[in-house]
């Protein structure tokens, strides 16, 4: 058995243009929440030497100066991209772990190669419009740095092969930096000891590495030998909470504002525990300042409370919510986060028997329904609670984010016909 | 950072066990009850590929004869393979366009379905991506 990492192309910006061809062959850069900063770019974006992370709002000159078509991030299309990629892959093999939302560990045959890559490569690419790079090794860290090798080196058009010939040559080119697990500061480490490249970790004393990095790095050398430590992990991890927290698109000083904001997060969440079958037992609320801006005063805090009944119902987890919140607010700061955080979750089906009898609760879970079947068809949040407020003053700034193309009926591509 | 779950067209409803109406003991069963069967549901019907469908929406009136009036929904399977005849969604020069895709002879043409529209002879110099192929129209009768 072999492993191979498939990994997206520059994912969000591959995403836009996929349904925006205007975009193809310009510079492309898409924003954090809040149009931050850059978070994804176009291969024509890094040529121009933008880097990641660069400030948006200070760059806005230099952007339009170089042609830069600048979007706000849409994890709403760029999620349902994202599944759609994996279920494409899905077709192709029957073990995979999803990485993250542009990355997959697939198991391959032994007689699965470069040419099986090649048709994988070219059913995402028709499929779903999204091209990806496939890495192969014995193991997840070499199938990485395989991966890594096929993006740095056009010539091989997206697909390498490490079990193909001698690894070592390659692994001379790699940086320990880049190897997976290896951070910047244990890559420092390693330097000290003249431990460069991934071959020099590759060849390194275990027990040393062992005493210096404890197993975590043991087991990144025996993988660097073609060792398979690492399965694959193909269910995720059971749900342990439900977070809804983001920035202020401005700072806000007002409680009104805030409960507010906390209530639409905490709606959120309320839609993601009934879309998932399961019940919150307990809730936690922070809020904090703006550490970024020391020259002002500096505040944070949170508290937890626990549900009498399991609930994924809105009005109770907003209820809730707001209590903790005003336990917490202390006027006169400039706030910059809220969020909320849901934990000791059940599933709906072994509690409902008690929870559900009475008939006030029914009447409670169908208007519910009819809230989140209203939402989904008219957009989020066209039904909301009255803590929610209307206006979202406080709301994220996304100047710049494309159409939910494949997600809402009304933000459909357009074709002339 | 949130993700949005995306809300897939796939179903996405709980497998219900159906319940028996008759009560055991009530006597008679009903007659219906040894031939229950799952309601239907049109994305079976609409859509085969799930992970290559997306839907398009079409504006204009230069394929009124093959049944696309201008808002009608488009079902777009980008897994088909475009082969002469077939209806596709392509892009050119920049834009998305509805039509019939045509090759004749070495030639590529996309012809619309109205006589007052000219059929678009693909020239060297224009860049033509097929981007998928239109397996259903979903037209709402006047």
């Amino acid at each position: 058995m072999k492993f191979a990492l498939v990994d997206c192309n520059n994912f969000y910006c591959s995403c836009e243009r996929v349904f925006n061809p205007k975009l193809i062959g310009v510079p492309v850069v898409v924003l954090s929440n809040n149009d931050g900063c850059v978070i994804a770019r176009s291969e024509e974006v890094k040529k121009l030497g933008i880097k990641m992370g660069t400030p948006a709002f200070q760059n806005q000159e230099m952007f339009s100066k170089n042609g830069v078509q600048v979007f706000s991030s849409n994890y709403a299309l760029y999620g349902d991209m994202s599944a759609r990629v994996m279920k494409t892959l899905r077709t192709m093999v029957e073990h995979m772990e999803v990485y993250s939302i542009d990355e997959a560990f697939l198991a391959l045959e032994d007689s699965q190669g470069a040419l099986f890559a090649k048709e994988l490569r070219a059913r995402v690419r028709q499929w779903t419009g999204i091209p990806v790079s496939v890495g192969i090794g014995p193991t997840k860290t070499l199938a990485k740095i395989a991966n890594r090798y096929a993006k740095k080196n056009v010539q091989f058009n997206g697909v390498f092969d490490l079990t193909v010939g001698e690894p070592d040559e390659i692994l001379s080119k790699i940086e320990c930096e880049d190897i997976w697990g290896i951070g910047r500061r244990t890559a420092a480490k390693l330097a000290k000891a003249n431990i460069t490249t991934a071959l020099n970790l590759k060849n390194a004393d275990v027990p040393w590495v062992r005493h210096e990095l404890g197993v975590v790095g043991e087991r990144i050398v025996r993988e660097l030998n073609g060792i398979s430590c690492l399965e694959l992990e193909e269910l995720p991890p059971l749900k342990k909470g439900i977070a809804s927290a983001r920035s202020f698109g401005h700072q806000v000083e007002s409680l009104a504002e805030i409960e507010e904001a906390l209530a639409t997060y905490i709606a959120r969440i309320g839609e993601k525990l009934r879309g998932q079958h399961l019940l919150a037992s307990r809730m936690s609320v922070f809020v904090e300042t703006n550490y970024f801006k020391p020259e002002q005063p500096q505040y944070e805090s949170s508290a937890q409370g626990t549900f009498m009944n399991p609930t994924n119902q809105t009005p109770e987890l907003i209820s809730k919510g707001l209590d903790l919140l005003r336990k917490i607010y202390r006027p006169g700061f400039k706030y910059k986060k809220t969020g909320a955080f849901v934990t000791n979750l059940v599933d709906e089906e072994s509690v409902q028997m008690t929870l559900f009898e009475n008939q006030d609760q029914k009447h409670r879970m169908a208007l519910q329904k009819a809230v989140d079947v209203l939402n989904k068809r008219l957009g989020r949040n066209v039904v909301r609670y009255g803590s929610m407020g209307v206006d979202e003053a406080w709301g994220m700034r996304q100047e710049r984010k494309s159409k939910c193309y494949t997600t809402r009926w009304n933000e459909l591509l357009v074709a002339s016909a | 950072m949130i993700v949005d779950r995306p809300i897939p067209f796939e179903k996405r409803t709980k497998l219900r066990i159906p319940l028996f109406s008759t009560p055991v003991q009530a006597g008679f069963p009903s007659p219906a009850d040894d031939h229950l069967d799952k309601s239907l549901d049109l994305n079976e019907h609409l859509v085969s590929n799930p992970a290559s469908t997306f839907f398009v929406k079409a504006k204009g009136d230069s394929m009124r004869d093959a049944g696309i009036t201008c808002g009608d929904i488009l079902i777009v399977d980008r897994s088909i393979t475009p082969k002469d005849k077939q209806i596709v969604v392509a892009m050119l020069d920049g834009e998305f366009t509805v039509k019939r895709l045509r090759k004749k002879k070495g030639q590529v043409l996309l012809v619309a379905e109205n006589n007052s529209f000219e059929p678009i002879e693909i020239t060297s110099e224009q860049e033509l991506v097929i981007w998928g192929v239109v397996t259903f129209v979903i037209h709402q009768p006047k």
